[in-house]
């Protein structure tokens, strides 16, 4: 499925802003993210699989505050940074 | 057990290029010189954007004339990772695992309820005899330890797990303003199962056994934030130090006081009573002269009222003592003698091998000066840099 990036981590996709990836979930969604673009995962989901403070994952427009979420394969998943500053 | 005296030789001076490696809010810089020490390059920034906390580079060559740089690293957005060079620098792997706490499944949470790690602040290569070993200190408190030049980090459950944890280190209240964070991480070079760590707050730990156990070692030191007298733990180091030719003479630029520690004795002596009384004797850093264990440099900050954590005055010093801290030398020519509102942060100051020896640090202001004689005189050699965080001296191949 398409998975849109932010700039913050188009370091890990070749400055690809959207590229695909599988799974039947978010979670593995992510882990498939992470094995095309390793160390991409941990820098937006924490060791205890939170989504991180600054960070936002939407599902077909629509937020999602945990990766435990199931998917079909015709979703599209938006990920952004949040307001931060200093 | 404990040696009074030297137990290594005296080594002889340091006599190539320097390298300060700069950690700031905003990236990493390398500043570059001669042998001479007059004239300083910048490169940089590396990492620009990320907030950089700490880089070091491994005494231990990897191959000829590589060794491996290590740089912690997060932005306000991203979670915290650590990067590697061995090219000093032109070009980076990313860390395979970096120091993360370990899942807790739902039901399992215990004492920890799944601790995160929001950065890493401090990393330490490991001893001489163990090539790829490093540590990692992280805010909240955490050691890590990789043995594969920093690629993978796997925690000490000793520290991490222990059941004192929650004691020792206290709550989110006791942290600094960034954070609690564990520091300081020190390697005995006769023993790698010996360590050492600081916790801003906790205190100062030993272990002897490779960090599978750990008594804290605070006798001596002061906690007057704290509403009982003398406690076993909870102090803030800011900064300690082993010195690698004495190991057994420990120092610290502690939230209370400057401090010096002889190791048979187990008992900190606050040298920082014989500072000025209008300096006192706050402040973050403190550096070791590489071959005479009585020469140390700190960098008072001002500790009243509500802790401006700035120099005294307005007028930036170091202070420097010859003696284990009997007496003290203020060192500020070359600095600006009025308006000069310094903040020198724990990871900032630091010295190169040479002889005269160089002393150099850096202020939350971006600037970076550097002393060719032992804090005689100070010269800025960089200027509008971003906050700065850790300054860490090298000497380069040739």
């Amino acid at each position: 499925m398409k998975v849109l990036i932010p700039g913050a981590l188009r370091d890990y996709t070749g400055e690809r802003r959207e590229v695909e990836a599988n799974g039947a979930t978010l979670d593995e969604v992510l882990a498939d993210l992470d094995r095309r673009y390793p160390g991409i995962r941990f820098r937006m989901v924490d060791e205890q699989d939170g989504i991180r403070r600054h960070m936002r994952i939407y599902v077909n427009g629509g937020e999602v505050d945990a990766i435990d979420v199931p998917l079909r394969s015709s979703d599209e998943i938006i990920i952004l940074q949040a307001l931060s500053g200093g | 057990m404990y040696a009074k005296s030297l137990v290594n030789p005296v080594p002889s001076a340091a006599t190539g290029r320097v390298a300060l490696l700069v950690a700031t809010r905003k990236g990493a810089f390398i500043l570059s010189t001669d042998s001479s020490r007059r004239a300083w390059a910048t490169r940089g920034p590396m990492f620009f954007g990320h907030i950089v906390h700490h880089m070091v580079l491994d005494p231990r060559p990897v191959a000829k004339n590589a060794r491996t740089l290590l740089v912690a690293v997060r932005t306000g957005h991203l979670g915290p990772s650590v990067f590697r060079s061995t090219d000093m620098g032109k070009n980076w792997q990313e860390a395979a695992r970096p120091p993360a706490f370990p899942k807790v499944e739902p039901g399992q949470e215990g004492q920890h309820k799944g601790r995160v790690v929001d950065h890493t602040f401090w990393l330490s290569p490991g001893h001489s005899g163990e090539p790829g070993t490093w540590y990692a200190g992280t805010s909240p408190q955490g050691l890590f330890r990789s043995e594969d030049g920093g690629d993978t980090w796997a925690p000490v459950a000793g520290f991490n797990d222990n059941p004192m944890y929650l004691q020792w280190t206290g709550g989110e209240k006791d942290g600094t303003p960034d954070g609690p964070k564990l520091h300081s991480i020190q390697i005995d070079p006769r023993d790698a199962r010996h360590l050492y760590i600081g916790m801003s707050s906790g205190g100062v730990f030993e272990s002897l056994d490779e960090g599978a156990s750990w008594k804290p070692l605070n006798a001596g030191c002061a906690a007057d934030f704290l509403p009982v007298p003398n406690p076993e733990y909870g102090h803030d180091p800011h900064c300690m130090r082993l010195h690698p030719l004495a190991p057994d003479i420990l120092y610290q630029q502690n939230h209370c006081g400057i401090y010096r520690m002889e190791r048979a004795a187990a008992t900190w002596v606050r040298i920082g009573a014989n500072m000025p009384k209008k300096i006192g004797d706050i402040g973050f850093p403190l550096v070791l002269h590489p071959r005479d264990t009585r020469t140390v440099w700190v960098f008072p900050m001002d500790g009243g009222s509500v802790w401006p954590r700035t120099s005294p005055g307005g007028k930036p010093a170091a202070y420097m003592t010859h003696n284990a801290g009997k007496s003290w030398q203020r060192q500020d020519a070359g600095l600006p003698q009025r308006q000069g509102w310094f903040t020198v942060k724990r990871q900032a100051m630091t010295a190169d091998a040479h002889d005269p020896v160089g002393v150099y640090f850096g202020t939350t202001s971006g600037e970076v000066w550097a002393s060719r004689n032992e804090g005689a005189k100070w010269t800025c050699i960089a200027e509008h840099l971003p906050h700065i965080y850790a300054v860490e001296a090298v000497e380069l191949p040739r």
